[in-house]
């Protein structure tokens, strides 16, 4: 990236510059000061309430940050069981927007947003997406999708805070991706990496070479990749890739992104407290050791966490970067404490496909979920037992078979598999824990 | 008047097909016809032999999954027109056919056309009310064997 | 603004609804104002309007009263297609900061920009919409327009925003989760197309649900034309009020008209969206009460304003003031167009489109045909094809393929999904002179 963007000076590039370069001491004070005032918002959450009564602690007990220890966990299974929206800290008609997330079962876990929050995610994602090449002048291709279950919003509203020029066109029609591309000549294009990559393969099917293509930034999020898959895109597309990190729970993307160096990515430090623990003992790893991400939420007002257990795998950083920022940083995610898949940026447990499966009456509880990455995209399909119950000599009937089971299979983990029958037996049997995936993707270095 | 047929659930992979065919051949049963109906990942085996009892079981205990049904034989003459004329009874009657296949013999001048019908009953009426000839499991046999 | 009109509880008057019900004198002048400014603003920046009305020796100027309106050329589809993609932008790009597109006729999309400014203007036509229906702040809204380039997603969520209700972005699909957000969140408006709400509640029927015991109240339906039939029909089965909400993206997305609680026509927003109804062969403007074509003006649009665009959508304007109070004049709901378009899920689909699509795979244009029906309340849409001699295969997968790539084909266009059917050659009827292509059956 050169020093003589035309259309914003260097020194601009980071957005607000006020919170991103604050020094040490001061973000500390500014979390301890949220902190306490976080403390005493929850204790309105039944959830917390009662674990704070339990354990005498209110605002009082967080005189310092490393009080943060002695608040308790939040986990998935928590906000599971008080849905929906049990974890609410405002009243409903505050409320502007809900999303939700997949939970391990059918049932979706719900965050809300007050229009606070909305701006707050807007200012976020500003910032990475500043951090990241995006300039007011600029238009962003979001090939992400919309919905409930999607942080596409976010970076919708962060390209508009920013003043740029958003084009919607959400996921998928790829060819028509790539016609409004060349067309309409963005920037910035705002997808999932392997959405990236489809994308150049598809360019190339059309007899165009996708480092023609206008995007010169590009900000990928929502599933694991890796420093390989960067270098893939980068050439491909010939375009400057930048890694983000969030998850609804906490707010959506924006908790962390990457500034031009691309030496971790900085994490938003005045909206979440990011702690790094040794998933089994709890307690905090060395610096620069993995362990699993604990997020706090500051700032949120409709739905804030504390402790949330991510679940996710990765390092942490506290040396500052030559950018200027002060921030903390954190590594990509390079693994995950459960058995939860990310499949084309959509989390899917194996006990939703096992659930898809209960609700087809039949069929057996003998599956084998399989990922493959055989393009660009991913790629399920799920092993599924014949059994004399479910078997037709008609071929409508087991094809329609198929297509039943894909579809309860889309309305429980909202992913398209490929439904495969196989013969009886023919999935291998466990003693004790059953393997119920097989993933084939490479996702870490 | 009806003949019973296995349907077999196979993997659409090279050497599927001949494993239940062997394990019945291993007893001595000949199959009478088979007809075999496939999609890029799965197919569906169907046959017809005398033994149907045995060899049910016999692809029971190897594992396969297998299904009975009752389809229905009719043997046309083998020349132009002969399928056509047992198609137009069975149109003229509304008989919705789910699948069929069919095979000529080799010393007759007959083929014979097996049909899976959705009410095998009133299909045979009709067929023997319009002068058509419905072939046992036995005469099958004896045009086969 | 006094706070008193703000509704914050129990419903009435959203400020922003104020210019419902402006004098009609004051309307008529703040609509000639504008007016006369988006007709500088375009014919200062958009090249194929000023040509066009240098070709008539018109100028800005030449606009006295909103009679004098009917001098100005028309803009019709087909002016976005050839100037594709950005000939119709009257600002620079870097004043843009929305592009969402529709399929145009053929295969080629058609573009339609937002300034900021343009943006807020929608979002307050939309809030206006859905304060029409008696929403406010505080209610759940669940929107499963689809979001994405169609302006239907996104219009409807920001309008909800202005509004300061809470809205659950669903977008389109996964019906049984639709119905348990229905059940389980106090939601009080849905906003889908009605097509979808009628598969929304057979689901529900299947799978023992009871909308009429939720908190559903108001249906938001639009992006495809639905009779008073089925409304009637639909508001008894899920003990609601359903209401029609009117918009195309060329103009700006739904937000344009919307029924009232009145249910009888859709109040124009007209100090945003100069209507006139013409007479669709001659292009003669008629008189309010006369069934003819709509044309819209867009009074203040900066990034794309459309002068005179001709919607192909028959209507008339109903000449009466409308017992709630608004003086905004109000249109009867769409039932027919002009031209061959029809809309299926919400989407604008021409005939010309799909043969495009069937050319593009085969080289040559089969015979084919469309038809739509409705199954399980959802819309479907058949094309069967004539296999060819070109085409045919002795194997199933071969067959299997072709079928693919045309459904495929057609997919990629219209971004719906399509049943595609090879029937045989010679099995879809030839008709003299222009051939049918379409079969409507949904309502038979």
């Amino acid at each position: 990236m050169s020093n003589q963007d035309p259309d914003w000076p260097s020194e601009n590039r980071i957005w607000n510059h006020s919170a991103e370069t604050l020094p040490r001491e001061e973000i500390e004070a500014l979390q301890l000061e949220r902190l306490r005032a976080m403390v005493e918002r929850v204790a309105k959450v039944p959830f917390y309430r009662d674990q704070f009564e339990h354990a005498e602690i209110g605002p009082q007990s967080i005189r310092s940050l490393a009080d943060l220890r002695r608040l308790p966990f939040t986990t998935k299974d928590d906000l599971r069981r008080h849905q929906p929206l049990g974890f609410l800290a405002v009243p409903r008609k505050e409320l502007a927007r809900i999303h939700g997330s997949s939970g391990t079962t059918g049932i979706p876990t719900f965050v809300a947003y007050t229009a606070q929050d909305l701006r707050t995610w807007s200012e976020l994602c500003a910032r990475f997406l500043v951090a990241g090449g995006l300039r007011p002048a600029h238009t962003a291709q979001v090939a992400f999708g919309y919905g409930l279950f999607t942080g596409g919003f976010g970076l919708h509203y962060g390209i508009e805070r920013v003043g740029a020029a958003v084009i919607p066109t959400a996921a998928g029609n790829t060819r028509r991706q790539i016609d409004i591309m060349r067309e309409l000549t963005p920037e910035v294009l705002i997808c999932t990496p392997s959405y990236a990559l489809t994308i150049a393969d598809a360019a190339r099917e059309l007899g165009i070479d996708p480092a023609t293509l206008p995007m010169r930034y590009g900000h990928f999020g929502g599933e694991p990749w890796t420093e390989d898959m960067r270098r893939e895109i980068e050439d491909q597309l010939g375009l400057q890739a930048f890694n983000n990190y969030g998850l609804s729970e906490v707010f959506g993307p924006g908790v962390a992104g990457e500034c031009p160096l691309h030496e971790g990515m900085h994490i938003q430090e005045d909206h979440f407290i990011v702690e790094c623990l040794d998933p089994e003992t709890l307690e905090p790893v060395a610096e620069g050791e993995p362990g699993e991400l604990v997020i706090t939420n500051l700032t949120r007002e409709a739905t804030p966490l504390i402790r949330y257990r991510t679940r996710d795998i990765a390092r942490l950083y506290r040396e500052p970067c030559a950018c200027g920022r002060t921030t903390m940083r954190m590594s990509r995610v390079t693994g995950r404490t459960d058995d939860m898949l990310i499949i084309r940026g959509v989390n899917v447990f194996p006990s939703q496909i096992e659930e898809a499966l209960l609700r087809v009456e039949g069929t057996t509880p003998h599956y084998l979920i399989e990922v493959d990455r055989p393009g660009t995209l991913d790629e399920v399909r799920v092993k599924v037992e014949m059994r004399p119950e479910i078997f037709s000599d008609r071929m409508d009937r087991m094809q329609a078979l198929c297509e039943h089971i894909s579809r309860e299979i889309q309305t429980v983990a909202g992913i398209r598999a490929h439904v495969d029958l196989v013969e009886p037996r023919s999935i291998e049997r466990f003693v004790g824990k059953a393997r119920r995936v097989l993933d084939k993707r490479r996702l870490s270095d | 008047m009806k003949l019973q047929q296995l349907s077999l659930f196979l993997e659409n992979r090279p050497g599927q097909l001949g494993a239940p065919l062997e394990a019945i051949a291993a007893e001595g049963i000949n199959i009478l016809t088979l007809s075999l109906a496939d999609t890029a990942q799965f197919g569906i085996l169907r046959l017809i032999v005398r033994e149907w009892e045995q060899a049910k079981q016999i692809f029971e205990q190897g594992g396969w999954v297998v299904k009975q049904t009752e389809v229905v034989a009719v043997d046309v003459l083998d020349r132009p027109g002969g399928l056509a004329s047992a198609l137009a009874v069975l149109e003229a009657a509304e008989l919705n056919i789910e699948y069929m296949y069919a095979f000529s013999l080799r010393r007759d001048d007959k083929a014979i056309l097996i049909f899976r019908f959705e009410d095998p009953d009133r299909a045979i009426e009709v067929l023997l009310e319009n002068g058509l000839h419905v072939v046992e499991t036995e005469e099958l046999m004896r045009h086969v064997g | 603004m006094h706070k008193e009109l703000w509704n914050d509880a129990a419903g009435g008057f959203h400020p922003a609804s104020a210019p419902d019900y402006l004098p009609e004198q004051a309307l008529r002048e703040v609509q000639l104002r504008r007016l006369r400014a988006v007709v500088d603003h375009a014919y200062n920046n958009v090249a194929l309007f000023r040509a066009r009305m240098e070709a008539r020796d018109l100028t800005p100027d030449s606009i006295q009263s909103l009679a004098d309106i009917a001098k100005l050329p028309f803009t019709v589809k087909a002016d976005l297609r050839d100037t594709y993609p950005s000939g119709l932008f009257a600002v620079p790009m870097g004043d843009v900061v929305r592009l969402h597109a529709s399929s145009g006729t053929t295969g080629k999309p058609i573009v339609v920009a937002y300034t900021r400014e343009d943006i807020q203007v929608w979002s307050e036509v939309m809030a206006r919409a859905l304060a029409c229906y008696g929403l406010h702040r505080g209610d759940i809204l669940q929107n499963a327009f689809g979001y994405g380039l169609f302006t239907g997603g996104l219009g409807v969520h920001y309008g909800a925003e202005t509004l300061g209700a809470t809205v659950v972005p669903i977008s389109g699909g996964n019906t049984d989760r639709q119905l348990m957000v229905i059940r389980d969140f106090g939601v009080s408006a849905l906003c889908c197309t009605p097509s979808y709400f009628a598969h929304m509640l057979e689901r529900a029927d299947e799978l023992g649900i009871d909308i009429r015991a939720s908190s559903l109240r108001v249906g938001v339906f639009g992006a495809e034309p639905w009779s008073n039939a089925m409304r009637h029909r639909v508001e008894e089965l899920a003990g609601i009020r359903a209401y029609d909400v009117y918009g195309l993206s060329e103009i700006v997305g739904p937000g344009v008209a919307s029924e009232c609680t009145e249910q009888h026509g859709l109040h124009l927003f007209e100090d945003h969206f100069y209507p006139e109804i013409i007479d669709p062969e001659t292009g003669e403007p008629l008189p309010d009460g006369e069934e003819g074509e709509l044309v819209i003006t867009t009074l203040s649009k900066r990034a794309m304003p459309m002068i005179r665009y001709r919607t192909r959508d028959i209507t008339a304007i109903i000449p009466e003031r409308c017992a709630c109070g608004r003086t905004l004049r109000r249109m009867r709901r769409i039932e027919r167009r002009s031209d061959d378009m029809f809309i299926i899920r919400g989407v604008n689909v021409f005939p010309s489109q799909v043969e495009a699509a069937l050319l593009a795979v085969e080289g040559t244009l089969p015979h084919y045909q469309i038809i739509l029906t409705r199954s399980g309340g959802l819309d479907q849409i058949t094309v069967e094809v004539e296999v060819t001699a070109e085409v045919f295969s002795d194997k199933v997968r071969a067959l299997e393929d072709v079928r693919a790539r045309l459904a495929q084909s057609i997919e990629r266009i219209l971004g719906i999904r399509v049943i595609l059917r090879l029937v045989e050659p010679r099995t879809i009827e030839r008709s003299q002179g222009k051939a049918k292509r379409v079969i409507d059956r949904r309502h038979d």
